[in-house]
Order: structure tokens, then sequence, then C-alpha cells
């Protein structure tokens, strides 16, 4: 190894291979930095100084914001180092309301590990008095700023991978606090409730709003029939939370926890996630044949649905108007299930399951009640209160005896369950479209529409489909929508398709997932999951649905875009301000 | 009684025209903006917000944190009584005192309800030489007493009186 491209870290060299920041050399040599407020997929900021290290000639810096140079002599561990590092995390402690084992973020508080690495035993600071009310104004999160250590990844996040900057630091020195405009609710500002403020938050100061109270208050009333969808995503991420392989399939134990838990029908979100494909294939197709308003947006993402309304209401036309399969699964079952059962209709309770806290805000959407003040879906949960409720009624998951959904509406194919995915909305309504341009079946790999998949943040493809060339976008992170919208605006884009997810990685990197904070490692974990369980379905298709086809004969008039179907299956937007 | 200029977006426009809607030029628009109104009202920060794509979280973000911009709508009179080394040495707290009882305000409510008086503290004025001294409106006032400092604000009401 010549000087030219090693930086030495305590003595040993170690190549620099494109790294931005001495940091992830140093980590790739096998060395534990303690940071808070470092995450690779954002700017870096430099605010938690726990990441420090001495440079020979340059003295003490955060290694973060540091680039490498060839030759630097880089110290990690020097007495000095360990000192200052363990004052900085008492300060950081000092300034954080410390209630550990009430806390939403428990046994995933980045702080509570790196207090215990540094060996941290006291606190010899005095906290200061702080005593700001908890914000509870959103749907979708819970503000603690008494816990805020203001490692600005909220901030970052919100503002640079989104592009919507809801959140941001107000005052300053002593008084900064990260807060909305005017301290506004957040229903008044412009958060589209992704939850990935909460997912980056490594200290437990903001959380998702759990739901778990009125769900349980549902299921203790005898006189209700609680019924549960859960969104393809969510059997993804669940094992996480019982330390369970990712490989390992917990769809069955999912289903077997969520009957112990006293839901009465169990149905897979993935039944309708076949049925809005069967639903925006065919209005794309159409869009296509009759020269309709292209490129057609997805629907499903309700922040997203939020982020259009609000910053591009002129692109309204452009988005499909189907509703997300959260939706259509309330808008159908509610009708069906009351004869079907015997049961009254204002005895039914429909819950839904889902890796997303935007959902939270979906459900609350005025268009989307069956009567005057009554709700399609009563609650919704997220994963990780999924996960609280499992612990809290003392279920050994791990070793659960899987269980079959009920039927009808936990039947499902593969092109469902990679709608979690960033991607798989797209690749599930090739396969429909295909089909349907080319009037032949599509077969094993012929399925696979490797072009689509894939996790940058927007994904160009240009299929020739049964004599018909689509330009596709595939789109994740709401930064990369802005562009694409802008596109559409000055009439230079090229797409006829675009799939927008609002979360990195789609639905399994949803707000509601367990708490990871290594993004790029538990994306491609929880992408590979559902491409494994798309690959292990009988059927693959979302058109080769059984039931879907039953549903469409009884209930929505025989095919899809009837008019059944668009009473029950579509929706409206508007322009908002926030 | 309100003697703001009725909130009038026009201006704003005019100003943000003339910076071509940059988000870059967002402190010196503010500063402008300040001009206009005296502070920054909530509904031009909002409307700024909007045309020049920056996020309103961001511009409230600036807007407290320099403590030249100001969220609170100001009395038609802005005295500034300084507190510099100076002038604190010269007694320019009694001084102080004196006009927030005069006005009937205190720490913490620094405009008098009638919207013709604010009173706030600067660190320095500059003037030292007139130690202590107080600024109305861009006029200084130098040497003054408890005495001195309250004929000043009551020759001013009864000015505003007698219009």
């Amino acid at each position: 190894m010549t000087n030219q491209n090693v930086i030495y870290v305590n003595n040993r060299p170690i190549a620099i291979e494109g790294e931005s920041n001495i940091l992830e050399v140093i980590r790739k040599a096998g060395i534990k930095i303690p940071t808070l407020c470092y995450n690779p997929s954002l700017r870096s900021y430099g605010a938690c100084r726990l990441c420090i290290v001495e440079v020979e000639g340059r003295g003490i810096l955060t290694s973060c914001t540091t680039a490498p140079e060839p030759g630097m002599k880089v110290h990690t561990h020097t007495p000095e180092i360990k000192k200052i590092r363990k004052i900085t995390a008492e300060l950081l402690l000092a300034n954080h309301k410390v209630e550990c084992p009430t806390c939403d973020q428990m046994g995933k508080c980045k702080l509570e590990d790196i207090a215990h690495e540094l060996g941290v035993d006291d606190v010899r600071y005095k906290p200061l008095e702080k005593c700001s009310p908890v914000n509870d104004t959103s749907y979708a999160i819970v503000v603690d700023r008494d816990k805020c250590v203001l490692c600005g990844q909220c901030v970052r996040f919100c503002d640079e991978i989104h592009g919507v900057g809801a959140i941001d630091f107000s005052y300053r020195g002593s008084n900064t606090v990260v807060s909305t405009a005017f301290n506004k609710d957040f229903t008044e500002t412009e958060c589209v409730n992704c939850g990935q403020c909460a997912a980056v938050c490594p200290v437990g100061a903001i959380t998702v709003k759990k739901h778990i109270n009125p769900v349980n208050k549902y299921l203790e009333d005898p006189s209700k029939t609680v019924v549960i969808q859960v969104a393809p995503a969510v059997r993804a991420g669940i094992g996480e939370e019982f330390g369970l392989k990712p490989s390992e399939d917990v769809t069955g134990k999912m289903v077997t926890a969520l009957k112990m838990l006293g839901f009465d029908y169990v149905y897979d979100t993935t039944f309708t996630a076949d049925l809005t494909i069967a639903e925006e294939a065919t209005e794309f197709l159409t869009r296509v044949k009759n020269n309709g308003v292209i490129p057609q947006f997805t629907s499903c993402c309700p922040a997203w649905v939020k982020f259009l309304e609000q910053y591009y209401p002129e692109l309204i036309p452009n988005l499909s108007s189907c509703k997300s399969p959260q939706q259509m699964f309330s808008a159908v079952v509610r009708e069906i299930l009351p004869e079907k059962l015997n049961v009254k209709k204002e005895d039914l309770v429909f819950i839904s399951l889902m890796p997303c806290t935007a959902k939270k805000f979906e459900i609350r959407r005025p268009e989307f009640e069956y009567e005057k003040g009554k709700r399609d879906i009563d609650e919704v949960i997220t994963t990780q209160e999924f996960a609280r409720m499992i612990k809290a009624a003392g279920i050994d998951f791990a070793n659960l005896k899987p269980e079959e959904f009920d039927m009808p509406y936990g039947e499902k194919t593969g092109a469902g369950v990679i709608f979690g995915v960033t991607g798989g909305v797209t690749e599930a309504a090739l396969r429909m479209a295909a089909e349907e341009l080319t009037g032949q079946k599509l077969e094993g790999k012929e399925l696979e529409f490797e072009a689509v998949r894939g996790s940058e943040g927007l994904k160009e493809a240009n299929l020739k489909v049964g004599g018909v060339d689509l330009n596709i976008a595939i789109v994740h992170g709401l930064a990369n929508a802005h562009e694409v919208c802008k596109e559409i605006i000055d009439g230079k884009s090229k797409y006829h398709f675009i799939e927008v997810m609002t979360c990195p990685g789609g639905c399994i990197n949803g707000g509601g997932q367990p708490i990871d904070f290594n993004q790029p490692e538990k994306i491609a974990r929880r992408t590979d999951g559902l491409y494994t369980a798309d690959k292990n379905m009988p059927l693959r298709k979302s058109q080769d649905n059984p039931a879907m086809k039953e549903l469409y004969k009884d209930h929505l008039g025989g095919k899809p875009n009837s008019e059944k179907a668009e009473e029950l299956l579509h929706t409206t937007y508007y322009k908002r301000d926030y | 009684m309100g003697q703001q200029p009725e909130l009038n977006l026009d201006q704003v426009c005019t100003i943000l025209q003339k910076h071509e809607y940059d988000g870059q030029q967002l402190i010196p628009i503010l500063q402008e903006v300040q001009e206009i109104y005296k502070y920054l009202p909530k509904e031009a920060i909002e409307f700024i917000a909007k045309k020049i794509h920056v996020p309103a979280a961001k511009i409230y973000g600036v807007a407290t944190f320099y403590a030249h911009f100001c969220l609170e709508p100001k009395g038609k009179y802005l005295i500034k009584v300084c507190d510099g080394t100076a002038c604190h040495v010269k007694k320019s707290i009694p001084v102080l005192n004196a006009i927030r009882e005069r006005l009937n305000l205190a720490p913490g409510k620094s405009t008098t309800n009638d919207m013709l008086f604010t009173v706030e503290t600067v660190s320095c004025l500059g003037t030292c030489g007139l130690a202590p001294a107080i600024v109305i409106n861009d006029k200084v006032h130098g040497l003054m007493t408890p005495e001195s400092a309250c004929a000043c604000i009551d020759e001013i009401i009864k000015q505003e009186a007698s219009q």
C-alpha cells in the first residue's frame, strides 16, 4: 500500500476508497466511533461532537466533517479523546429528560448505548430546567422536546430527503428547539406524516403516535366484531422485534399472534393490493389508449398524495384516482361483511396494521367515511405498536405455530406482496399490463422486471411491451418527486407512468416499522424478504387472484373500472395549503 | 387605535421581485419586509415561504435566531434604551425602569396596549459620550435621567393627543 491513498488510523494504514469523511474510513478499520448526529444518507453536521478524533498536526476534529487526506495520521482513542467524549456524553445526558423505563425508545436509544459504552456512570452537570409540553398535534408522531439533543437528523431528513422542511431549528443558544413554523400544530403544516423523523431520532424525542388503547377497547368490547387487515411490508419487519432471522417467513406467526390478541378476522391488505393493480393498470391502459392525462402517478402512498396536493395541485389529474389498498379494503369489505357474517354494520370494527404512520392520517381524510363522522377504518396501528401489543399480551412470538389468513380476503399473489418495496407497484402493474398488451401469458423469469428494481432514489426504465414503448420512473424520497413534478410542469417529462413512495426503499422502511438505524442494511434485508416471498408464491400476477375475480363477478360489476368499481374503489383529490 | 400599516402584501411582492424570488436572499428580504411592518407578520412569512420555495419553518428559524428580527408588532414609537457598559455605569437601569413604569410595561411586555410605544434594551448605541442614552425612532436623546426620559415620552403623548 502506498502512502498515496491511505490514512493511518491508530498507526495502521487504511485505504481511502472514495469516502467523504474520515469517520467512514475509521469504521472500515473495525473501530467503533460513537455518533448521534451522523447519518450517511444526510449531509454531515458535526453537532453531537462525539465522533472527535485527534489528527496529527491539526488537533482534535470531528471525524464526520473531516475529509480524508492521504497520509493523515488519526488517533481515535487517546486518553484525552476518551475524556472529552465522556464529558460530551455527560453534557448530552444533562440536556436530555432521562425517563428510560417509560420511554418509547427503550432498548433502541442511541444515547443510552453510548453512555453505557463510554462508561458514563455519573452525570455531574445539573440538567437545564426544561418542561415543554409534549406535542401530540400530529396524527403520526409525538414530539417530546425535553428529550431532544439537537442532533438535527429529523430536520435534515425532512429537508434533504423529502424537500418538505416541516420542522426546523428555531431560537438559538440554550433556547434552541426543533419546531414547526410559529410552533403551529402539525396538522397545519406541510408535514406529510411519513414518520421518518421518528425513525431517525436516536433518543426518543420524536416517536410514532400510538393508538394501542383505542384498539384494545374495541377488542375488549364483546359487541364488536373486529376485523384487521395487514399490509405486505409488516411481515418484512415484525420478526426483527423478536430476534428472528431476516430469512424466516413470519407471515403465519403474525396471523397467529393477531388471533391470540383477539382479532376476529385477520385479512391481508395484499388482497386489495391486487385489486389496486387491476384498477390502476386498467386506468393506465385506458389513459394510454384514449390520449388521457399522462404520466400517471401512483396513488397508494398517502404521504405522497398529500405532498402533491399541497405543492403541485395542477398535477392532480395525473394522480391515479385509485384509492390506496388500505382504503379499497375497507370500502369493499365493509359493504360485504355485514351480510356475510350476519353482523350489524355499526358493530363491525376495521383496524389496519401498517408499516406506515401516514396511514393514520389517511383514514382521517373526510372522503373516507361511510357515514358522516364514521370512518371507513376505525384505527391504524403500526408494526411498532403491534410488537408492543404482542409483548404486553405475553405472547412468545418467536415460537408461535403459523396460521393462515382468513378467506377470502387473505387470498393474494406475489404481485401484491411486492407493493411494499420501491418499484413493486410498477412491477405488479407491468405483470398485468404486459399480458393485456401482448395477449400472452408471462411465466417464470418473465415475471421479474429487473429494470424496475433497485434502491436508487430515481430509477428510469424503458420497456417495450406488446409494441408499446413505456417510459417509467420510480421515485422514493420526496425530494426526487419534486424533480419529476417540476419536469412535468415544464413540459420536459418523457414518462408515461411514475411510481412514488415517500419513504426511502418503500413501505418496508416506513416510519412505523421497527427502529433500526442502519438504513441501507435494513432496506436491503427487508427488500430481499418481500422479493423472496413473491418468488415463493404459487400465484404471482394480480389478475390471477381467484378471490379477486370472484369479487369482481359478485360485487364489482364484472370488470376493473366498471361503474361499481369506480364508485367504491376510486376517489378524488383536492388542492390544500397544508 | 392600531397604527400598523394594513397588511398589504403588494409591497412584499415588490421586494420579492427585486430579489428575483431567490431563496439565497432570504435575510435581505426579511430585513426589507421588516422595514415596512416594523416586524415580521406571520402572514408575510408564510407568503414569502410559498413564493421563494423556502419552508416556513426555516424562515421562522432564521427570524427567531437573529435578535434583529421581531415577530411581534411594534408600537409607533420604538424606544431603545442603551444598556451598554458606559450607559449601565451611568445608571441606565433607573432610566429604563422609569420609562417602563410610565408606560405600564414590564420585562416580557414591551409594547403598550394602544400600540404607541415599544421599549427594548440594546447593548450599545455607540454614543457612549452621551451616556446614558436612549433612541426614540432613530433620534438620539443623551444624558438621560428618569425624569428627562419621562418628559420625552410625555411630549410625544401630548403631540399624539393633539393630532
